[in-house]
């Protein structure tokens, strides 16, 4: 973890600014934050490492375990509320058998909710690592899930 | 609609315009991008034409789209599979593919070119002038429709002159308050500070909006050469560019641009040979809609907890790192290179007295033709949601059109007629906000609308000040009891009561906004309001703890359209028969009653 920590931080200058785009980077590589990794990042940009926990937890991107193989994001925007993403949402639930937020045991899906994608014309759409699919409905959950598995 | 944005390569007789703008490429545009390609080269049309992949046309809800220009054809839901056709019929022989075109519904004929089609001819393109014309990766693409023009005609003015012409103009952000762009300008201008800070607020967090999204995915250098405008009128010479980290594209796409500029010496230490530093950075949000607030956003890009501040100071006084700071939305900056290039009076020819220039709105939820759309400021509703958006589809009756996303209101039918701008929609209750347009029939319920936006806002409260933290709360505890048929009648006057002091007590924006759908929604549909309280109804039949799932016998043509969509089988039917069904199995999913065209589902 340390090279890799060492790696992300050479691009990085030291100053609080740099914090977040670091935070972004450790959990581009890691997938989430680890905590050895913040207070590494925070002794980096001359932080206390409460102080970096209080920056990390206020933001709804970063997560604090480790994630699924594969991320899925049900869009719950306003469009999509409209034309039914909140029934798209309970399907994806159901055939993963988590609730949004939750990774399966397997770890090969996360399942997330987001606000908006801007897909608002593709009603209700979902985003499956960097696939997006429009016009959903709840019977093509299983393929699309299955299109995805990677493996 | 007019463009000047078509510039056909030298030697080439045609163009083809794929767009791949986030809602095409869901639909392999990438495919038929390269399929083309190859189709041209094995009917020997490669030399003479020229395949460009461009930005979002607009019309989403068609696409993928190809556009062949000179003339304008526009072949719509285009698969991969009927690229070989496109090229042998159309480009080899001349006979256009009559079953890809836009079928007009109401005169049911097919139209050849987009110059013809009422979803574009009402619109004006300012904003969007090169979007779905120009390759958005290719730098030469901007110079070539007159790009990074205006700027050097800026560098031979003074700031001060700058500013007064973009005064002028009478251009108001976009960003959602309206507030004139050259006073904001002439603030930070006069603002004493050795180091100013431009900001391009692209953290577009309104669910239901993604123009911001559109324009930095289609036409990026156009937001660039905005922000060098403002940043020299105001004597900045550090920019940001904060962006929301939900749009992968658009960021790829402006860091592109930024290199592009950058090599060019457009972007950089003296600028143009003007002796005009100017840098600019990407900031990527980490997912905060309270960071569209422009002291939210500054903090955040400071590496702190993206909360807001009490203003004044004002950031134009004291903004990022206590810098002199100005903040302008994607859209405004968009708007400048135009202004600058074809002079204030132009501008000001387009839009009503006080509302100038255009507006780009996002179309979505129930309408015909869902997209990206911009019409001059003045447009009536009813031709935003009649002629470009051809409608509600299904025969069901336009409820409202809900604009400003969580910070906005409901526009109900009785104001169908209404000019769009600035004052008239902030009279009706709503605001123009940064331009999403969520249309709804009588199948939305209002209450769920306005609970779902409460939903949306109670989240992302940033905790820092009570009025926002708590009410936000017990508004939403308000609401959900209203939608689960718990509350009393009495409640809907206090929720109002609530509604107010929430907004006169936030501190920032998302607060004193955050009560706005619940005001305008009471103020309209009291009688929902009401129906769910007082008869435990909901006449839309969405709040789903007060349907009945009872087949109404009355209403009830036995067609079995509910029995075929039952995921659970829950529903019994047999031809001519009255269809039943048996709660135990219900899952309460509401399948059926979307898909019973005759309110048969009590």
């Amino acid at each position: 973890m340390q090279e890799k920590l060492q790696e992300i931080f050479s691009q990085h200058y030291r100053k609080r600014d740099a914090l977040i785009p670091i935070l972004q980077d450790i959990q581009g590589v890691f997938g989430y934050l680890p905590p050895e990794a913040m207070t590494a990042a925070g002794k980096f940009c001359h932080m206390d490492p409460v102080e970096v926990f209080g920056v990390a937890t206020f933001y709804a991107q970063f997560k604090f375990s480790p994630v699924g193989k594969n991320l899925v994001m049900v869009c719950q925007g306003t469009a999509c509320h409209v034309m039914g993403g909140g029934r798209v949402l309970e399907e994806v639930q159901t055939q993963l058998g988590i609730p949004a937020g939750g990774t399966t045991k397997d770890g090969v899906y996360t399942l997330e909710t987001v606000a908006c994608i801007g897909a608002c014309a593709l009603a209700p759409a979902m985003v499956v690592n960097k696939n997006t699919y429009g016009r959903m409905k709840a019977e093509r959950v299983t393929e699309i899930l299955n299109a995805n598995r990677g493996d | 609609m007019q463009t000047e944005a078509i510039r056909i390569q030298p030697g080439k007789d045609r163009q083809l315009l794929v767009c791949r703008g986030t809602g095409c490429e869901s639909q392999r545009a990438k495919e038929i991008y390269f399929g083309l390609i190859d189709a041209l080269k094995k009917a020997g049309l490669a030399d003479k034409t020229e395949v460009k992949f461009t930005g979002c046309h607009g019309l989403c809800q068609m696409g993928p789209t190809i556009i062949i220009e000179p003339g304008g054809t526009f072949y719509c839901n285009v698969t991969p599979e009927d690229v070989q056709e496109v090229v042998e019929s159309d480009l080899v022989k001349g006979v256009p593919v009559e079953r890809l075109l836009f079928l007009d519904p109401k005169g049911k004929k097919r139209v050849l070119t987009y110059h013809d089609m009422d979803f574009f001819q009402p619109q004006r393109r300012i904003v969007l002038r090169n979007c779905g014309f120009i390759n958005p990766e290719d730098i030469d693409n901007y110079i070539e429709v007159g790009g990074y023009r205006a700027i050097q005609k800026c560098f031979k003015m003074t700031p001060m002159e700058v500013i007064n012409e973009v005064k002028k103009s009478g251009i108001r952000g976009r960003g959602g308050a309206g507030f004139s762009t050259g006073m904001k300008w002439e603030f930070a201008h006069k603002a004493p500070g050795d180091q100013k800070y431009l900001i391009c607020n692209a953290d577009e967090g309104d669910p239901g909006a993604f123009m911001d999204r559109a324009v930095l995915e289609g036409d990026p250098h156009s937001v660039l050469e905005g922000m060098l405008i403002a940043g020299y009128a105001i004597g900045a010479t550090k920019a940001y560019v904060y962006v929301r980290a939900e749009y992968p594209l658009a960021y790829e796409r402006v860091l592109i641009a930024i290199k592009q500029a950058t090599d060019r010496g457009y972007l950089g230490k003296n600028v143009f040979g003007s002796g005009f530093d100017f840098e600019i950075k990407v900031k990527l949000g980490a997912g905060a809609f309270v960071c569209g607030e422009e002291t939210a956003l500054m903090a955040s890009i400071e590496g702190k907890r993206g909360m807001p501040m009490p203003r004044p100071p004002f950031p134009a006084i004291k903004g990022v790192f206590g810098k002199p700071t100005n903040i302008n939305n994607v859209e405004t900056l968009a708007n400048l290179a135009a202004i600058m290039d074809k002079g204030a009076d132009w501008f000001a020819s387009v839009g009503t007295e006080k509302s100038k220039g255009t507006k780009v709105f996002c179309l979505a939820g129930k309408i015909n033709r869902s997209g990206l759309v911009e019409i001059p400021m003045g447009t009536p509703l009813r031709t935003i949601i009649d002629e470009i958006g051809g409608g509600i589809p299904n025969k069901r009756k336009f409820k409202a059109a809900q604009t400003g996303g969580p910070s906005g209101g409901a526009i109900p039918a009785e104001h169908f007629d209404i000019p769009m701008d600035y004052e008239n929609v902030t009279q009706v209750g709503s605001i123009m906000g940064s331009g999403g347009m969520v249309v709804t029939d009588e199948s939305t319920c209002m209450v769920d609308l306005a609970r779902f936006f409460l939903t949306f806002t109670q989240k992302e409260s940033c905790g820092k000040c009570v009025p926002c933290r708590l009410g936000t709360k017990n508004m939403l505890e308000v609401l959900t009891r209203i939608t689960k048929g718990q509350a009393t009648i009495d409640e809907i006057d206090q929720l109002e009561v609530l509604a107010q002091d929430v907004k006169a007590g936030s501190l920032c924006g998302l607060g004193q906004t955050a009560p706005n759908p619940v005001l305008s929604t009471i103020r309209y549909y009291r009688d929902e309001y009401e129906a769910h309280i007082l008869r435990h109804e909901c006449p839309a039949r969405v709040c789903v703890d007060l349907i009945k799932f009872q087949v109404n016998e009355e209403k009830c043509t036995k067609c079995g359209s509910c029995a075929k969509v039952c995921p659970t089988n829950a529903v019994i039917w047999q031809k001519k028969e009255t269809a039943r069904i048996d709660l135990e199995k219900c899952i309460k999913c509401r399948s059926c009653i979307l898909a019973c065209r005759f309110n048969a589902i009590d």
